[in-house]
């Protein structure tokens, strides 16, 4: 991990929000173990268990974090992000997502593909969609065709492949 | 039969052309992936397990050790011409090696790392051969109980022990816990936090979180970093031979380094990185050219490449004897195993000995591949270094995602992908290591068999876990490695461990 310990005693405010999502966890697990049926048997032991024991553990770590996020830094200070890459990347894979179904693997990834060259400053989609979709196609050729893995299929695949 | 019966015909197997491919493809893939930054051995392993879904076990399990292998070997390139390490046990390399490099001898360095790690893999392979029949005989008589304080032990060694802080590790280890518990019990049958949902009653693959937590996580870091930060490689000037003085100073830091890597790998005490770091210190502290260390002393590079290497082969003994993975790379392994059915541990060594003996076999003609791939064939793969930084994500983002489409193309599955992607994103932001859950989520259920099985077996007494000495100083031993790394930090000496944060591979 890329290490950005800061000295210094100041309160952690990633911290408390990172405790109420542990402790939220921790109580889910342990609602759910009290709502299976946890039929132990002569074994004292049943599916509900390691939940309980797991949901148990989450919920002393958010009191930990917690308690010692009060009396200086639990997590590293990250470095400045920018939002909008990491936002380019998202939204290709939603459209990959989307897209997967009606038009195939092809035009999904070949966008997925431009979309993160766009985070990472390409950002002409003269050059990086064609470059995508060359590319995804291929990938679809060597990996469904050749290596028999079933990827979904759509127009353009088609049209190469047939049905 | 004797351990050298089972190798010669452990030969047998992996001379087979088919199998030679797999290594070949194995090797040269690692290799690949060591060198490129941004993905590793654990990643790559995880991107093919579907991929090798209809293919032969023993060609794909070699094909994985082979990754493993070759990441080792190819790290150190990173390390040494661009001073970003390839894969996390290289880091130390980087100290030194880029020194070298700079000073115009990144030749010998790339030598001394590629045939220190020849001698360390082959040497810590044969360790490995000779080794396991006493681990299995031993092994053969471990109950659940035993099992269970065996997997505690890792469990903690992986999350807690290393790294800077425990309450981080501890979390990430729950949180793969917590992700374990999801789907149908193994043991009864009932669905568990599945909520209805009928995805989630397979519970959450290792395939899918691990490729999501390292691709989708580091991309997105990546990315958010804005562009820019490609930094300046040195080229190989002149040859890449070694001195005689270069051979003097390298072999010994070899052999040390193996003899510390491989029982740290082979201890559930964590992985490569922690033993190239413990060899970088050892060479320091006994060289006879102190005033070189920092600016480029040979032993630096050779003792920790070797130690990676070694310790590589390490972790395929408790692996392959017990079934117990200490790195994220050897828990997707493990994954592997069992996409095709099997369990290892010591049965397998008497169920498929073909497999096991084939498989470690395999191991000792990679390293010969690797040395060939690694010394002559050394300027094609710096060319790698230059793909641009877009492509190379963006072709890792595609290849991420295809894994997954082609076990399973639903919605569901791809936004699981994407949301462990965004979780493994957050974790990298504030320092949480990722290699704890992936252990939590693959060895969970394991330990949670064990720990019912052996509860079952005394009626619910659970002091059961501690009525034999084995289990009771396992135990111990975990307790003592969850406190005394707390104990260190808290009165401030816990630099070291820092250090030494188990991070990937």
């Amino acid at each position: 991990m890329t290490g950005h310990g800061q000295s210094g005693r100041r309160p952690d405010g990633a911290a408390f929000v990172i405790a109420v999502l542990l402790a939220g966890l921790g109580g889910l697990l342990l609602w759910e173990s009290g709502r299976i049926p946890n039929n132990a048997g002569y074994a004292g032991v049943g599916p509900g268990d390691v939940p309980w024991l797991v949901g148990l553990g989450l919920l002393g770590l958010a009191v930990w974090t917690l308690v010692a996020g009060f009396s200086g830094p639990v997590t590293d200070t990250p470095p400045p992000q920018q939002k909008a890459p990491v936002l380019w990347i998202l939204a290709g894979l939603g459209l990959q997502l989307v897209l997967l179904k009606p038009l195939g693997f092809t035009i999904a990834c070949g966008l997925l593909f431009a979309c993160t060259a766009t985070a990472f400053g390409k950002r002409n989609p003269m050059l990086t969609v064609p470059v995508g979709l060359v590319f995804a196609f291929c990938v679809y050729a060597v990996f469904d065709r050749i290596l028999q893995l079933k990827l979904p299929a759509g127009p353009v695949e088609m049209l190469f492949f047939g049905g | 039969m004797s351990t050298f019966e089972f190798l010669l015909q452990g030969l047998s197997v992996a001379f087979d052309p088919m199998i030679l491919l797999y290594a070949l493809i194995g090797v040269t893939l690692g290799t690949a992936v060591g060198v490129l930054p941004g993905i590793g051995p654990a990643l790559t392993v995880a991107l093919l397990l579907p991929v090798t879904y209809g293919l032969d076990p023993a060609g794909s399990l070699i094909m994985f050790a082979g990754i493993y292998y070759g990441g080792m070997y190819g790290g150190s390139t990173t390390s040494i011409l661009l001073n970003t390490p390839g894969e996390s046990a290289s880091i130390v390399t980087a100290l030194e090696g880029n020194k070298m490099a700079r000073a115009g001898r990144g030749g010998p360095a790339l030598a001394t790392a590629a045939i220190g790690s020849f001698v360390a893999g082959l040497l810590a392979t044969l360790a490995l051969a000779f080794i396991a029949p006493w681990i299995v005989r031993f092994a053969l008589a471990f109950g659940p109980r035993e099992y269970f304080a065996l997997m505690v032990l890792a469990f903690v060694t992986v999350s807690a022990a290393f790294g800077d802080s425990t309450l981080r590790g501890l979390t990430s280890l729950f949180l793969g816990l917590a992700l374990a518990t999801v789907g149908i019990d193994g043991l009864t049958g009932q669905a568990r936090l599945s909520f209805g949902v009928p995805q989630l009653l397979d519970g959450v693959e290792v395939t899918t979180l691990a490729v999501a937590m390292f691709a989708l996580g580091e991309a997105l870091f990546v990315a958010a970093q804005g562009p820019g930060g490609d930094v300046g490689m040195h080229a190989i000037k002149g040859s890449v031979r070694m001195t005689a003085t270069d051979w003097k100073r390298s072999w010994p830091a070899w052999l040390r380094g193996t003899v510390i890597g491989f029982p740290i790998g082979a201890m559930p005490a964590g992985g490569a990185d922690i033993a190239s770091f413990l060899s970088y210190a050892t060479e320091k502290r006994i060289t006879k050219h102190p005033e070189e260390f920092g600016h480029g002393a040979i032993e630096g590079v050779a003792g920790p490449e070797a130690a990676n290497n070694a310790a590589a082969a390490g972790t395929l003994v408790p692996l392959l004897t017990l079934g117990l993975p200490t790195t994220a790379t050897a828990a997707i392994m493990l994954a592997g195993f069992q996409q095709f059915g099997l369990q290892p541990g010591p049965l397998l060594f008497a169920t498929s000995p073909d497999l096991v003996w084939g498989l470690i076999a395999s191991l000792l003609i990679a390293n010969v591949m690797l040395l060939v791939l690694n010394l002559p064939l050394i300027r094609l793969w710096v060319k790698l270094l230059t793909i641009p930084k877009p492509w190379l994500y963006s072709g890792i983002l595609l290849f991420a995602t295809l894994g997954t489409i082609g076990v399973n193309p639903a919605p569901a599955e791809l936004g699981m992908l994407i949301l462990f992607g965004i979780l493994g994103y957050f974790m990298r932001l504030y320092g949480y290591p990722i290699a704890p859950v992936i252990v939590g989520l693959i060895l969970g259920p394991m330990a949670e068999q064990q720990l019912r099985r052996a509860l079952a077996i005394a009626q619910g007494d659970v002091m059961t876990l501690v009525q034999t000495p084995l289990a009771a100083l396992l135990l111990i031993l975990a307790a003592l490695a969850l406190f005394v790394p707390m104990i260190l930090r808290a009165t401030g000496r816990g630099q070291v461990l820092a250090a030494v944060a188990t991070e990937e591979d």
